[in-house]
């Protein structure tokens, strides 16, 4: 697989449009909390159509609400981050052992991914985040704990198919221990396969965190995007909660496509079958 | 006499089970792929295997290696039993005996420098300092006839012939004895096939290794062997030596592959008359009764398809030659 990766960007303008909007994403989550004011800052300028010194408004609290948004996406990619690199590597501990080890072993593991796969996982997490105490870092491990299925079964097959390579059994007739050809062989041989489970375990964290605090199950007197819209239903009969609603949804929205543009990318160019279409 | 076998197959059987049934599996059938065969090998000889594709002979080679555990026999190694090994005395004895794969675009993992590919036995078994192995793998490079200086590439940058190179390069890294070749130039062109079976007998007098020559071509075979076994249906149906299995082959079906190998001129090409056998291989979940070869032979007479005929001597002059026919050396040319 020897494809110039910039060619293909170049050519793929989704791919390319997926890649800016994530660079603009990470930018302002970064340094955008120098730029803004502080988004905990009570004042009694509440309840504020966009004026000069509050570009979206303020809320019912008298805070800023563009803060409220930068420091937002700040929550959401903390959530895609840590999510997506946890849930990937439990599917990526589970997937290869499974495949690797085979037998016995590989139909339990593979029971239990199937057990996974059918436990709705919003529900699940509504459950247990409702009795635990819903923050930022439960709702991640939690997300993470209830997300790592899909990836586990391709990570699996892929290391099924890696495991007659040549090269691989070869490794195995100089005397190669099993964890040997694990690290040495199998992982970097899936790392393309990794990085797209983690770009869509990534978006499907942001998604679920967002959708779980807008219906407010998450710690309210912090910020993300869920909640900045949590907050904007509570007033939909004044005329300010659209400024609310809908800059945190297009940010949303925007990081999601980003998200599935680059994954489709990385995808195609795994899959030569995919790569005209 | 036999004090200097190297390698002594006894009885080696690989039975692959089928099973049915989801909740409750139960057998159905086997695939015997490789079915009670025996063979020696001498110290420094190289030993050809020969036979048509799924007959098995990929199967003993790996089988032999313990890749896959075969169901029954011994592989006799420097006089033990390398079946019986545990974990940690097979280890060491991994050492001794190294495969080239037959092809030498997948069994370079394309994701390391030659370098570290050729380097991984010493890695795997820690041998030497990153000093040590780089001056050895300059030295196999130089040895196999590669550029020492191109240890950081690629295996994509290099032709099949260089990369088969590369495994030859590999399979010599830690002193072999035995190397096992697993159709090592079927995959590539004649005029590089003569160039690495050149290399191949080169080093095999340099280092004094012995070779199990695995091979679907017979004039391939024949270039490099001195003792040939034919293998049909997962069991050895001829032994000889490389002159008295082209000269006076015995068994019908060694005759009718011998028949296939073109001769490259057209005079005598035309003058011949060829063997050819009908039909195909059975399936090896349910091979024919008696003589696994009866259905294709063309001399094939009652008792073929009730009796299983054994591998027996033939020679006159005291030399082996092994036949498991019948009628072993009659004529099949009509």
């Amino acid at each position: 697989m020897h494809i110039s990766l910039k060619n293909r960007i170049k050519k793929d303008k989704k791919a390319k449009f997926g890649i800016i909007i994530v660079c603009v994403f990470v930018l302002i989550s970064v340094f955008g909390p120098i730029l803004v004011k502080d988004p905990y800052h009570f004042s009694i300028d509440y309840l504020r159509l966009p004026v000069a010194g509050h570009i979206l408004g303020t809320n019912d609290l008298g805070q800023d609400v563009f803060a409220r948004l930068v420091y937002g996406m700040r929550a959401s990619l903390l959530v895609a981050i840590s999510a997506g690199f946890l849930s990937t590597a439990i599917g990526t501990i589970i997937g290869t052992l499974s495949g690797f080890i085979g037998g016995a072993f590989d139909k339990v593991m593979m029971r239990i991914v199937d057990a996974f796969l059918v436990i709705p996982a919003i529900i699940f997490i509504m459950l247990v985040a409702a009795f635990l105490k819903p923050g930022i870092m439960t709702l991640i491990i939690l997300i993470s704990l209830f997300h790592w299925q899909g990836g586990a079964k391709i990570i699996r097959g892929q290391t099924l198919s890696l495991k007659n390579k040549n090269h691989i059994v070869s490794s195995r007739t100089f005397g190669a221990k099993k964890p040997y050809v694990l690290m040495r062989h199998i992982i970097p041989d899936l790392g393309n396969i990794l990085v797209v489970s983690f770009i869509y375990n990534a978006r499907a964290a942001i998604f679920l965190e967002a959708g779980l605090a807008f219906i407010g199950i998450a710690n309210l007197s912090t910020i993300s995007l869920g909640i900045i819209m949590h907050n904007a239903m509570k007033f939909y009969y004044l005329p300010v909660w659209i400024w609310w609603l809908v800059p945190p949804g297009i940010a949303l929205s925007l990081i999601l496509l980003s998200l599935t543009f680059i994954g489709t990318l990385i995808e195609k160019i795994i899959d030569p079958r995919l790569r005209n279409a | 006499m036999d004090n200097n076998n190297l390698l002594e197959v006894k009885n080696l059987k690989k039975y692959f089970y089928l099973r049915s049934g989801f909740f409750f599996q139960k057998s159905a059938g086997s695939v015997k792929a490789v079915d009670d065969i025996s063979f020696k090998i001498k110290e420094g000889e190289t030993f050809g295997l020969v036979g048509e594709s799924g007959c098995g002979k990929s199967t003993t080679a790996r089988a032999i290696l313990r890749l896959i555990e075969p169901t029954d026999g011994q592989v006799i190694y420097e006089g033990e039993d390398i079946l019986s090994f545990p974990r940690k005395k097979m280890f060491d004895i991994r050492k001794k005996i190294q495969i080239i794969f037959q092809d030498p675009y997948a069994s370079l993992s394309p994701r390391m420098t030659i370098g570290d590919i050729i380097s991984e036995p010493m890695e795997i078994h820690n041998i030497g300092d990153k000093k040590y192995r780089e001056k050895r793998v300059k030295k196999l490079l130089e040895i196999v006839g590669l550029n020492p200086e191109h240890i950081n590439r690629y295996p994509h940058e290099f032709s099949g012939g260089q990369r088969q190179r590369i495994g030859v390069a590999r399979a010599l890294v830690l002193n072999p004895k035995l190397i096992l070749c697993d159709e090592p130039v079927s995959a590539l062109d004649v005029s590089v096939q003569a160039q690495i079976l050149n290399l191949m007998t080169d080093l095999q007098k340099e280092f004094n290794l012995t070779y199990l020559f695995i091979a679907h071509d017979l004039s391939v075979v024949k270039h490099v062997s001195n003792n040939i076994a034919v293998m049909y249906l997962g069991k050895i149906v001829e032994v000889a030596s490389s002159e008295a299995l082209y000269e006076n082959p015995l068994h019908p079906y060694t005759m009718g592959l011998l028949s296939a190998v073109p001769i490259p001129d057209p005079e005598l090409e035309k003058k011949r008359k060829r063997i050819i056998l009908t039909g195909d291989v059975p399936s090896p979940i349910d091979p024919p009764s008696g003589c696994r070869f009866h259905p294709r032979c063309p001399i094939a007479k009652e008792i073929c398809s009730k009796q299983e005929p054994e591998l027996k001597n033939y020679s006159e002059d005291g030399k082996k030659h092994l036949s498991a026919c019948f009628f072993a050396g009659k004529s099949i040319v009509k």
